[in-house]
């Protein structure tokens, strides 16, 4: 049974070479394991006392909620400008701990509680960036922003056009996405489907500690309206982080393994998921390309089309659902733009068109899975090179 | 004994309080001007307005008539596809305007553009925003009446009701924090009062203690929806203290009322660095826009009635009692702004259209890679079939 084979592992992400996590340390909790529903819906996934696993030694190492919050930080003070506006995130820090003992640093005017109305304070957010601030306005989940729609797709990415460019917007609207664990569907949405054709809005994905604060940097430091999609299961992910400085680009995608079989195109944590089929795949004599998106519109079409031309196969793995999700649009420009380099049909790994279940088995079988992942690259692209396919 | 949510009086009466049991009383409504415009005796006016303020009120008031007038028969004649006037609100929007600093930031709805011509945003600008053409401010991209300019710190109207408020909330949020003493000024009318947003607004205003002076035409109508059928509960302004939000009734169509109670509000505004709500009574006497015609929702007694009580001419008779108008200045002052309208649609109608190439600036800082696929895809196509190329329109 597929289920049982991934509950015996735990994905260590920082490769060979890192040394054992500590004991208590999870860095990607599987949405199969049984989770305690509390801790991840309001106090953030972890304990408190992080900073103590931080080395002292040269490379520092972060998990991705303490990457943002450096992120925040660092970006905070080098612009006083920028400011931070939600529902606790101020003296409780944030649910997800992104913005925890900045309230202490920066006061009550920059890190900014609000009374819980989604669309009241993304108005709020765009009046005050069109009056010379960089605010930040954080959903507590993607989900909710939906009660954001208007003021986020007539205002916020509309305005600095119909403005005839007079009025900017320059705003990051962020906040965890996806599926959790067991939240039920109401905390398991997919905004990114439904955000994507807003006119005038930059979406973003991160992934890994590293691409989390470099691309919170950049996307505050941007002049336009940047959603950022965090996902509510990689906050407790851990990787090396870069200094004040380093900025990633916003609109180019990582390449996350060469390779020259199939291009496999994943952003947040399907990530994860396709590099444990990835291990699986290796031994069976494949050579994959993945491609994290990172930057969920504009594609990065250069990228892409170079990764495709050279592989000639696509899948495209997501959470969002089959019908207009990022894979639809992914799908529709690759098959315009690639035709005639595709030896196959590009492939879309997608959720079903069902709401998330709570249920465990039920959640777990409405996810793209790594078996999944595995048997698409078999039927893309046949036998491996070499070797003899049982 | 406290609650967190509020230290309250006991009692051990059950009794309701609200219609139909203990009325709360109806906030009244302060005024300058009866309904013809004399001034009325023992009103409190704490700001003086001299000759010069006077007239220079006088004078944009009859600019806006004029061109509300000659613009809304220009929609009828198909020079441009849409208009709203803001006949009997005259004065809510002027009076309220010169009661402002400029650097005060204005939010509007779109009946409010008394408030931007008093800014300095003339006939000419207007015609060329309803035209659409290549001497827009806002580039052709708007629809006509929804004015912006950030040289005069007026917000590009935007057409979703209420929007408006909690981004006005932003923005006085941002002048606190710049350490500026300036107030967002937010208009709306009472049926986008009913939006959730309105709702939002006055509650972040005053919990995130924001220097916003919200300002509702109630004008009686929300196309053809009546307030009786907006609200239960006394107006908007009964809304305020609710929310925590001093609040204010004024006569709308009394411009020396309206003009008292904005620069008071401003001054509590800013004083308290908090919100304050002003409700100003009016009527709107127009069609809600040339898509409507009122008629067929309202009796014409109501609407003849309300037209007798013209804010413009109400201003004029308190002009008149100080010397500072007559018959022969209202004429020639008339004549001279309808010149000035008709001059401007002119000129307008004469210039041609933003380029097509203006399609796809703006939408970012820099276009990305697809929007110039995008427009090199449609620049392709209007090479290879020019006569697709609207007359007018330049290619770039």
């Amino acid at each position: 049974m597929y289920f049982s084979k991934v509950m015996s592992g735990c994905v260590d992400l920082r490769g060979p070479r890192a040394g054992a996590p500590p004991a208590s340390y999870d860095p990607l909790p599987p949405i199969w394991t049984h989770p305690d529903p509390q801790s991840v819906t309001r106090a953030g996934p972890g304990p408190l006392n992080r900073a103590s696993t931080r080395t002292a030694a040269a490379k520092k190492e972060l998990m991705m909620w303490e990457s943002l919050r450096e992120a925040l930080d660092e970006e905070m003070e080098r612009d006083p400008t920028v400011c931070l506006m939600g529902e606790d995130v101020g003296h409780y820090g944030g649910s997800y701990k992104v913005s925890y003992g900045l309230h202490k640093k920066y006061g009550d005017m920059r890190l900014l509680d609000t009374p819980i109305c989604e669309n009241g304070f993304m108005g709020m957010g765009v009046g005050a960036a069109m009056t010379g601030l960089r605010p930040i306005v954080e959903g507590m989940n993607m989900g909710f922003l939906l009660l954001a729609f208007n003021q986020i797709s007539n205002n916020c990415g509309m305005l600095h056009y119909t403005s005839g460019g007079q009025f900017k917007v320059p705003m990051v609207i962020r906040g965890p996405g996806g599926v959790g664990r067991q939240l039920g569907a109401e905390h398991s949405q997919r905004l990114e489907s439904y955000f994507q054709s807003i006119p005038g809005v930059q979406l973003v994905a991160v992934s890994t500690a590293k691409n989390a604060k470099a691309l919170l940097k950049a996307a505050i430091r941007s002049d336009n309206p940047i959603i950022f999609f965090e996902h509510v299961l990689l906050y407790n992910v851990k990787g090396e982080v870069e200094g004040p400085e380093y900025t990633q680009c916003l609109e180019r995608a990582e390449i996350v393994r060469e390779g020259t079989d199939v291009s496999i195109f994943c952003y947040s944590r399907m990530r994860y998921v396709v590099m444990q089929a990835v291990k699986q795949l290796e031994k069976e004599g494949y050579n994959p390309e993945v491609v994290d998106l990172i930057s969920l519109k504009p594609f990065d079409m250069q990228t892409i089309s170079r990764s495709v031309k050279k592989t000639r196969r696509a899948i495209i793995v997501e959470e969002c659902m089959k019908t207009g999700g990022i894979g639809a649009s992914l799908s529709a420009v690759i098959h315009e733009s690639l035709f005639n380099d595709l030896d196959h049909e590009v492939v879309r790994l997608s959720s079903q068109d069902v709401p998330t279940a709570y249920a465990y088995e039920l959640e777990a079988a409405t996810i793209v899975q790594p078996e999944k992942v595995v048997a698409a690259v078999h039927r893309v692209v046949g036998a491996p090179a070499g070797v003899a396919y049982a | 004994m406290d609650f967190p949510g509020g230290k309250v009086p006991f009692t051990e009466d059950l009794a309701w309080l609200g219609p139909g049991f203990t009325p709360r009383p109806t906030i009244p409504c302060y005024r300058a001007l009866d309904s013809q415009g004399a001034p009325l005796p023992g009103t409190s006016l704490p700001h003086d307005i001299d000759q010069a303020l006077a007239t220079r009120m006088y004078e944009t008031m009859i600019s806006l008539q004029a061109v509300d007038t000659i613009f809304y028969e220009a929609q009828r004649q198909g020079r441009f596809s849409f208009y709203m006037t803001s006949t009997g609100e005259e004065s809510t929007a002027v009076a309220s305007a010169a009661a402002l600093n400029p650097d005060d930031v204005v939010f509007t709805q779109y009946r409010e553009q008394g408030v931007l011509m008093w800014r300095g945003y003339t006939p000419l600008d207007m015609a060329n925003q309803c035209y659409g053409n290549a001497l827009d401010s806002g580039k052709g991209r708007q629809m006509p009446v929804h004015y912006g300019s950030k040289a005069l710190n007026f917000h590009t109207i935007s057409s979703p009701l209420a929007t408006q408020l909690p981004q006005a909330v932003g923005a006085a949020y941002a002048l606190k924090l710049e350490g500026k003493a300036a107030v967002a000024a937010c208009y709306f009318g009472e049926g986008a009062a009913s939006e959730g947003d309105f709702h939002a607004a006055l509650n972040f205003s005053a919990t995130l203690s924001a220097p916003v002076v919200f300002i509702c035409r109630n004008n009686g109508w929300a196309i053809s929806t009546p307030a009786s059928e907006q609200y239960r509960g006394d107006g908007i302004a009964g809304r305020g203290p609710s929310y925590g939000v001093p609040s204010l009734r004024v006569d709308g169509g009394d411009a020396v009322a309206v003009y008292n109670a904005v620069a008071e509000a401003r001054r509590v505004a800013l004083e308290r660095r908090g919100p304050v709500l002003l409700e100003a009574m009016s009527y709107r006497s127009g069609h809600h826009s040339t898509s409507d015609d009122s008629s067929r929702y309202r009796a014409a007694e109501e609407m003849a009635a309300w037209r007798a009580r013209d804010p413009v001419a109400r201003f004029e008779r308190w002009m008149a009692v100080r010397g500072w108008w007559d018959e022969a200045r209202g004429v020639g002052a008339r004549k001279a702004a309808r010149r000035e309208a008709i001059a401007a649609l002119a000129a307008a109608a004469k210039q041609p259209r933003p380029p097509l190439s203006e399609m796809f600036s703006d939408v970012y800082d820099e276009p990305p890679p697809h929007l110039v696929a995008q427009r090199a895809e449609v620049e392709a196509f209007v090479r290879a079939h020019p006569e697709t190329l609207p007359a007018g329109m330049p290619l770039e």
